[in-house]
């Protein structure tokens, strides 16, 4: 094919990169320019020096992070033996985990955490089976949590850290962890040496997935913790849609998408240097 | 195979099973309680009855939602594949720099906050004059969509031998015809798969939809949230059970032409 051909051939991303820096990239920077201003239209940081310097602000941001970071720590914890589990499964047993996560994932989060807000009432399914284990006398308070926000979410999100690290773990040479141990190497070293460092970049991926995910969630913590304890979404829904304090949210807008930037370019920072060293 | 290997297989194991029965709970806890003919969520169900169904006849606004989504999610989708075929081939044939930045950026909107973008969107639409809720969605939901298409298709692209479709030209199709008949249906797993999430996606999505709709155009997952603020009943549960079967369908028609594997790929 000739050059000139696929010059032209070139340009057939131009309407599809029109269509998203219009619709797309445009809006998001000028969100961007208008938390940089005041009211007067001056360049100015004072919406951010406030909700800095607001310890309720504070407080929810620090909250939001947290779970966002628990939820990132749970979802990691119970991936990782599922992973390695489906890595060697086949057959209906690697269908049946397919399905539940494949089938989860395709549905709303609206479906997932109203389900999740009948589980968690007083009379509902999981304080009634903890009363028949005879785990608890009285049914515990789970809704409106953070312990149940945390599970909630980590519920959401799984199948987003299963699959990048079902992925790798697929790439591997079964017989790696074999041959170590022809070398000598016991069962931790096997894990620690050789399956570890060879899953992380799907680790990596996983995590920054549900962690931009996870901070920034609304529909989950505005069913299942309520407006008692917000999180920067609920502040930002709430700014413009009830306040109309339309500069406050911007300024809280600008603060999550740079924490969602952040833990994006960070992670394919991490990848790619994990990657090089392998 | 030493003690200790057996032992942390067998756990894996079961934690693995607690795993699909904490995902699978929230569905089928959703399904029970569909059916019950009480009030208050109790488990069991004291009895099984349709009432929640036939409730939702009496749903103001539900249907109109229902269309709503549908539309937006189907015509969202066509718009993405078109788009997406184009801008995807432009990147696997194309000759310029920054191709690999290309690719990130059309993807990217998949790491955004949603809610974030929802307002950069309002704001955006309100200083360009666009007032109407319907077109506001719909360009929304483009952007929604757009990524899932364009991560199956620049993966499907990246190892489609590109000689067929010279071949096709060679023997006298024009270019378009060439996509249209050799390179679409060779990729067609893709599109099926990039299609299906770009569409469920976009059917699902809240935290956009809310900056952009008026009285008149409200997407089914916003009634939803609705409904579940102002009269919390178990028909919520008979909607949800319908977009559960919907997911199923969808699902077992993807897994019989391309396969749960290739499913998860995209």
């Amino acid at each position: 094919m000739s050059t000139a051909r696929a010059d032209r051939i070139g340009l057939l991303v131009l309407p599809g990169l029109a269509y998203l820096g219009l619709i797309y990239a445009l809006p998001l920077f000028l969100l961007l320019l208008k938390s940089f201003r005041d009211a007067t239209g001056a360049l100015s940081v004072a919406e951010f020096v406030q909700i800095f310097g607001d310890p309720l602000q504070r407080s929810i941001i620090a909250r939001t992070l947290r779970v966002a970071f628990l939820v990132t720590l749970l979802a990691l914890v119970i991936a990782w033996p599922t992973a390695i589990v489906m890595r060697s499964a086949r057959g209906g047993w690697l269908s049946l985990f397919l399905v539940a996560i494949i089938l989860p994932m395709s549905l709303g989060v609206v479906v997932k955490a109203f389900a999740w807000s009948i589980l968690f009432r007083s009379n509902g399914f999981i304080n009634q089976s903890l009363m028949t284990m005879n785990l608890i006398d009285a049914p515990i308070r789970l809704l409106f949590t953070e312990t149940a926000l945390v599970i909630g979410a980590a519920n959401v999100f799984l199948p987003f850290m299963v699959l990048p690290i079902y992925a790798v773990l697929q790439q591997q040479d079964p017989n790696l962890p074999d041959a170590a141990a022809t070398l000598g190497a016991g069962p931790y070293q096997r894990f620690f040496k050789v399956i570890v460092p060879l899953a992380m970049p799907g680790v990596v991926a996983g995590c920054a997935f549900v962690f931009s995910m996870a901070v920034s969630m609304y529909v989950i913590p505005s069913l299942i913790i309520g407006e008692r304890q917000q999180t920067v979404a609920m502040q930002i829904a709430r700014s413009f849609l009830f306040l109309r304090n339309e500069q406050l949210g911007s300024s809280l807008s600008t603060i999550l998408l740079l924490i969602a930037v952040s833990v994006v370019l960070g992670s394919s920072w991490l990848a790619a240097r994990l990657g090089a060293r392998q | 195979m030493t003690g200790t290997d057996r032992f942390f297989r067998a756990l894996c194991w079961v934690m693995a099973l607690g795993v699909v029965v904490f995902l699978l709970l929230p569905l089928v806890i959703t399904v029970l309680v569909s059916f019950s003919s009480s009030q208050v969520y109790t488990l069991p169900p004291p009895e099984w009855s349709f009432r929640w169904y036939e409730a939702l006849t009496r749903r103001a606004g539900l249907m109109d939602a229902l269309m709503l989504s549908l539309n937006l999610a189907l015509l969202s989708t066509a718009a993405s594949l078109i788009l997406g075929t184009a801008a995807a081939i432009g990147v696997a044939r194309g000759q310029f720099r920054g191709r690999a930045a290309l690719a990130t950026f059309a993807v990217s909107p998949l790491m955004m906050p949603g809610l974030v973008l929802g307002v950069a969107m309002l704001q955006f639409f309100r200083e360009i004059g666009l007032r109407d809720a319907y077109w506001s969605l719909l360009l929304a939901h483009v952007v929604i969509t757009l990524p899932f298409v364009m991560r199956t298709l620049l993966a499907a692209m990246g190892s489609f031998d590109f000689a067929l479709v010279d071949a096709a030209r060679t023997l006298g199709m024009s270019y378009p015809r060439a996509v249209l008949r050799v390179l679409i249906p060779n990729l067609a797993p893709a599109y099926l798969t990039g299609g299906l999430f770009a569409f469920l996606a976009s059917m699902d999505n809240y935290p956009i939809s809310i900056f952009l709709t008026d009285a008149f155009n409200r997407t089914l997952p916003i009634r939803m949230l609705q409904y579940m603020e102002e009269s919390p009943d178990p028909s919520i549960a008979a909607i949800s059970t319908g977009l559960i079967l919907l997911a199923t369908v969808a699902l077992a028609v993807a897994a019989r032409t391309v396969g749960l594997n290739r499913l998860i790929q995209g």
